[in-house]
């Protein structure tokens, strides 16, 4: 079975967000960018995967800039056997929809022909939490969101799945699409061996127009700004002064 | 112009909170159909049709619809879809389950976690864990919307909404329900409650965690949990405040041993007063804190407890 694994290049998780004076996004030039974390959790399932031997092929691809090449390599040398470069922009600060995104990995996945698709499951860029259940939809596949534990068994996959009343555990028909959540696995570093090997894995280059993918986005960016900051609180010496302050302000 | 609402229904009951708050977002859209779905939903309907600002509830009962998944419940909504010209819910997990392929089926963007209306195609919505809070214009015919709860009061009771049944899509069979590990739990639950305590990575252990608790229950609270502490092995995810887990506006919310990531704020900040309590004076957390008590949490949680009431 052939896994694929949709990774985006996002800003770092530890880098300040700066929004731009201009209000059509925020800042990205010179900033430094990583995998989404969720998807390198989907990639670390993925090699998982293989590793059990539930899996013969791990395929990393990621939709965006010709920079996201860095995001494939990284997938390749965490342990990723090949990548699909799609390039659908030209400027860092163009991102492109998760409906656009899921037609163009739709039609990956015509081409690969994978058992699974495993997604993180939201970007933590534009936060949207769409692309699996999008790609999920336009396949007419089964979908498992926010996987924390994931089991398949022939032709079908146990999944357990993070909700907000705790977890839910269902049973997906293979095919399947799965977003992954935190608690799934921790993803493993890349060992510098691994990394110099990565360099020589293939990695395959296109465009969304290769795919015949129209990315103009459905959402028009109006304007981007900081959010509100809460007015800066007081310092209180004990847990006394901590109660009649509460009690002051009518909260306890 | 007509608003399907997309009712949160867990077996069989209505999640009011969360539908009513809903409900106040999609009153500025327009009339709101309030879909009430599920293995059962009378009862879910009969109690969403007496939210004030519902014109009507649809009904959908059938097994293939039961714990909600994903497949058969698009299908349901996207059979429904032609009246409406806004298709929203409240952005719980279910329905950010289930909304993005419902906007794929029809080819149109989904809108998630939306925190304001500005107008029937335009929304508010927090990008980057709450850094950054992008206005969007959609220009697609249908938009596909989830609410932000913590944003929108809850509409009050006192409607008489007409109830009908509408027959379930065909099911698609794709997924099957296997079991539900819901935590018991008599505390309030979290994204609704008045007050929440919320330990972070400064509590050290699962056992730890039981000061945080006690607190809670003080207060009648709901227990939280920084992603540091869930991370750690210190608290289950469901108690996850923050932009990967819940996001919370309760009228008091107590940070205990939190330092105050960026990821948690984005989960918390809406909070009307907010107490922190971490021996680290330079925390982050006392930047958003209403009152900031430095202190070792050891100490202060459980002389807190002991003090009030």
């Amino acid at each position: 079975m052939k896994v694929l694994v949709p990774v985006k290049r996002v800003i770092d998780y530890n880098v300040k967000v700066r929004v731009k004076a201009d209000g059509t996004g925020v800042d990205l030039a010179n900033v430094k960018m990583s995998m989404n974390p969720f998807d390198e959790i989907a990639v670390e399932e993925a090699i998982r995967l293989k590793e059990a031997g539930k899996a013969d092929e791990v395929v990393a691809v990621s939709i965006g800039v010709k920079q996201a090449q860095e995001t494939l390599r990284t997938a390749l040398a965490m342990g990723a056997d090949r990548a699909i470069l799609v390039v659908a922009a030209d400027d860092v600060h163009t991102d492109i929809e998760p409906l656009a995104v899921a037609k163009i990995l739709a039609a990956v996945v015509k081409e690969e022909e994978p058992g699974i698709v495993l997604c993180g499951k939201q970007a933590i860029d534009n936060d949207m939490n769409a692309t699996g259940q999008m790609l999920s939809a336009l396949l007419g596949w089964s979908q498992a969101t926010f996987a924390s534990e994931l089991d398949i068994d022939g032709d079908s996959a146990k999944v357990t799945r993070e909700v907000d009343g705790g977890l839910q555990t269902i049973s997906v028909k293979m095919p399947t699409i799965v977003t992954v959540d935190l608690r799934l696995n921790e993803p493993r570093y890349a060992s510098l061996p691994n990394i110099m090997k990565a360099k020589r894995k293939p990695l395959d280059e296109k465009t969304a127009a290769d795919y015949g993918v129209d990315v103009t986005p459905r959402l028009e960016i109006v304007s981007t700004t900081e959010p509100e900051a809460r007015a800066a609180g007081i310092k209180v010496d004990s847990v006394d002064d901590l109660i009649a302050k509460l009690k002051d302000a009518g909260a306890v | 112009m007509a608003v399907l609402l997309l009712a949160e229904v867990n077996n069989g009951e209505l999640a009011l909170d969360a539908t009513a708050k809903a409900v106040t977002a999609a009153k500025a859209l327009g009339d709101v159909t309030v879909l009430a779905a599920g293995g059962s939903a009378a009862a879910a309907g009969e109690a969403a049709a007496k939210i004030d600002g519902v014109a009507k509830v649809l009904v959908a009962e059938d097994a293939s619809l039961g714990h909600r998944l994903a497949e058969s419940t698009a299908a349901l909504i996207v059979s429904l879809a032609g009246d409406y010209e806004h298709i929203v819910a409240p952005a719980t997990t279910d329905a950010k389950n289930v909304m993005p392929r419902v906007a794929a089926l029809l080819d149109v963007m989904v809108i998630s976690d939306a925190t304001a209306v500005v107008d029937g195609a335009t929304f508010e919505r927090p990008i980057y864990a709450g850094n950054a809070i992008q206005t969007v214009k959609s220009s697609d015919a249908k938009k596909v919307v989830t609410f932000r709860t913590a944003n929108f009061d809850a509409a009050g009771e006192g409607g008489s909404a007409a109830v009908e049944t509408v027959g379930a899509a065909e099911n698609p069979g794709l997924s099957e329900w296997v079991e539900d590990k819901v935590a018991e739990s008599d505390r309030p639950e979290l994204t609704s409650a008045g007050i929440v305590v919320s330990g972070g990575r400064g509590v050290g252990s699962e056992e730890s965690f039981a000061i945080i608790e006690a607190l809670a229950d003080k207060l009648n609270a709901a227990v939280g949990a920084s992603r540091a502490a869930v991370d750690s092995g210190f608290a289950p995810n469901d108690w996850q405040v923050g932009q990967t887990g819940k996001v919370v506006a309760p009228d008091l919310y107590v940070a205990a041993g939190i330092s105050g990531a960026i990821q948690h704020l984005a989960g918390m900040k809406d909070s009307k007063i907010i107490v922190a309590i971490n021996k680290d004076e330079e925390a982050p957390i006392f930047q958003v804190a209403d009152f900031g008590l430095v202190a070792d949490l050891f100490d202060a949680v459980p002389e807190l407890t002991e003090k009030l009431g």
